[in-house]
């Protein structure tokens, strides 16, 4: 495959564009591969480019019901961040976050990685004591995060409104290194690089059955016909409940509505991220001046794709109170987009009932962030055959056994 | 916008005025059961793609808490019942089942 660069660029331009490649090719299904990965989102790609990358293993398939990227990967609000509290999820989401910096030149392709900031406002006395806590926390795992006062957030952003009346900035948590990319560039860049190492990304392809004989599985049946696999990866965020049962075993999580917005373009107003996760919004602008807007999930069972409106007047209430300058901005566009949410709002990656099959699913409302380190560490669990130290503490026995990563508490609600 | 027929003040009330309340109909354990049961109790919820049974609380209407069928899927209310019983109803049941022949739930079909 011919590489992106500027000298490519300026070929182009002299030959009105013509030599421009399919980014991937669109393959049908081999009989048989080493590893099917099942879902072609960030996650599941992610996967797939890390197996490649680190473990050499390249016989690879990935599945896709819809079209890659047309999931939870597409519809989120690109935040990339590391400062949790608990040590686990400091360690996979920083190590995601570092590998953000790093991608566009990884992949050769560009995910327009903007570390922007991520500001998450401190409202109430608790917050302020709880982001104290969070920054000494991340201090001690080596995640840069400092706690700043009122005039400091109106100085990183000086269209929020400090003296709200009911929710007055106190401060707020930041972390300079975090920030968005582009979420579809994300998927296309893990798509094009694992083409490129041979894998095939097969889309349009529904998986409809786990086949397995004594306790291990042996291949998927999908709409495209059976396939045969040494080893499965499970990696559909949302789905992860209907594919585990298809292949026959339970998942502590729930599927919930996830909605998102933006507005129409504006001029250049903020060029940091801001969550409130007080009056539950968080927003950002995009580069094409869009207002990026997120807020809280549906409280209850959801396949649809589909969120409650009265979220959505929920979040723009409490972002107008934040930012008083948006009140007349006319929102374009709106999707929603299916969670998994565990228990203890952290995502698991771990092995199954099943000796050969691997799942990676529960990140619940906040799985973009996590993409390149959750790949990571679930290639590695599927090359060696057990997790390594960065998914280790996030097996699926921790619900059993009651070793919570309990970030419900630590992250307030936005996540 | 999700409504739901409150089955004690018998209106139609809106997503706004009611509260979730997660999966219904779980059996309880206490002091004595075993981690199985524990965990399954506390975080092994029915994820089902199609026909739920749910909790809902009439929180700014009459507060009372009652049960309710819906499809995950599709977001059909297929009806309200009493929050005092262990099972969905029968008529209810034969209702599900016209619609959506072969359906099953934890215990129930």
């Amino acid at each position: 495959m011919k590489r992106y660069s500027a000298f490519a660029v300026a070929r182009e331009a002299f030959r009105h564009h013509a030599g421009w490649e399919r980014a991937w090719r669109n393959p049908e299904p081999k009989k048989s591969y080493d590893v099917i990965i099942i879902g072609a989102g960030g996650h599941g790609l992610a996967t797939a480019f890390w197996l490649g990358k680190n473990h050499g293993i390249t016989n690879v398939a990935v599945i896709e019901k819809g079209w890659l990227g047309g999931g939870n990967t597409g519809r989120n609000t690109t935040i990339i961040r590391s400062n949790y509290l608990q040590d686990p999820s400091a360690a996979i989401y920083e190590k995601s976050r570092s590998l953000y910096e790093t991608m566009s030149q990884d992949v050769n392709y560009n995910i327009m990685f903007s570390p922007r900031g991520v500001m998450m406002l401190a409202q109430t006395h608790h917050e302020v004591r709880g982001y104290l806590r969070t920054e000494h926390a991340n201090n001690l795992q080596g995640v840069a995060t400092t706690f700043v006062g009122p005039e400091k957030v109106k100085e990183l952003c000086p269209i929020i409104n400090i003296d709200g009346p009911r929710y007055p900035v106190l401060g707020a948590l930041w972390q300079p290194r975090g920030g968005t990319a582009r979420h579809d560039a994300v998927a296309w860049g893990y798509a094009r690089a694992c083409s490129d190492m041979g894998m095939d990304i097969i889309q349009q392809c529904e998986v409809t059955g786990v086949r397995q004989q004594g306790g291990q599985v042996t291949g998927v049946d999908t709409t495209k016909g059976a396939i045969d696999c040494k080893k499965l990866g499970i990696v559909v965020a949302g789905h992860s409940g209907v594919l585990a049962d298809m292949a026959g075993f339970r998942l502590p999580l729930e599927s919930v509505a996830l909605q998102a917005l933006v507005s129409e373009p504006i001029k250049p107003c903020m060029d940091v991220v801001v969550m409130a996760n007080t009056v539950h919004g968080y927003m950002s602008q995009s580069d094409k001046g869009e207002m990026v807007i997120g807020g809280g999930t549906d409280g209850y069972n959801n396949y649809t794709q589909r969120g409650s409106f009265h979220h959505i007047e929920e979040t723009v209430r409490a972002l107008i109170e934040t930012f008083p300058m948006i009140s007349r901005l006319k929102m374009l566009r709106q999707w929603g987009g299916i969670v998994d949410v565990t228990g203890d709002r952290s995502p698991i990656i771990g092995k199954t009932p099943l000796g050969n099959c691997f799942i990676n699913c529960g990140w619940g409302t906040g799985g973009f962030k996590a993409i390149p380190g959750s790949g990571w560490a679930t290639a590695e669990m599927i090359a060696k055959g057990e997790p390594g130290p960065l998914a280790a503490e996030f097996g699926m026995d921790r619900f059993k056994e009651g070793r919570f990563i309990d970030e419900s508490v630590a992250a307030g609600v936005a996540h | 916008m999700l409504t739901l027929n409150c089955p004690y003040c018998g209106i139609a009330a809106d997503e706004t005025e009611l509260s979730p309340g997660g999966q219904a109909h779980l059996k309880r354990f206490g002091p004595g059961s075993s981690e199985d049961e524990f965990e399954g109790y506390l975080f092994m919820r029915e994820n089902p793609r199609g026909v739920h049974f749910e909790r809902w609380r009439h929180s700014n209407g009459c507060g009372k808490w009652f049960h309710a069928a819906r499809c995950t899927s599709t977001l059909e209310v297929f009806g309200t019942y009493s929050a005092q019983t262990v099972e969905p109803p029968a008529e209810l049941r034969k209702t599900i089942s016209e619609k959506r022949p072969g359906w099953s739930w934890g215990e129930f079909s």
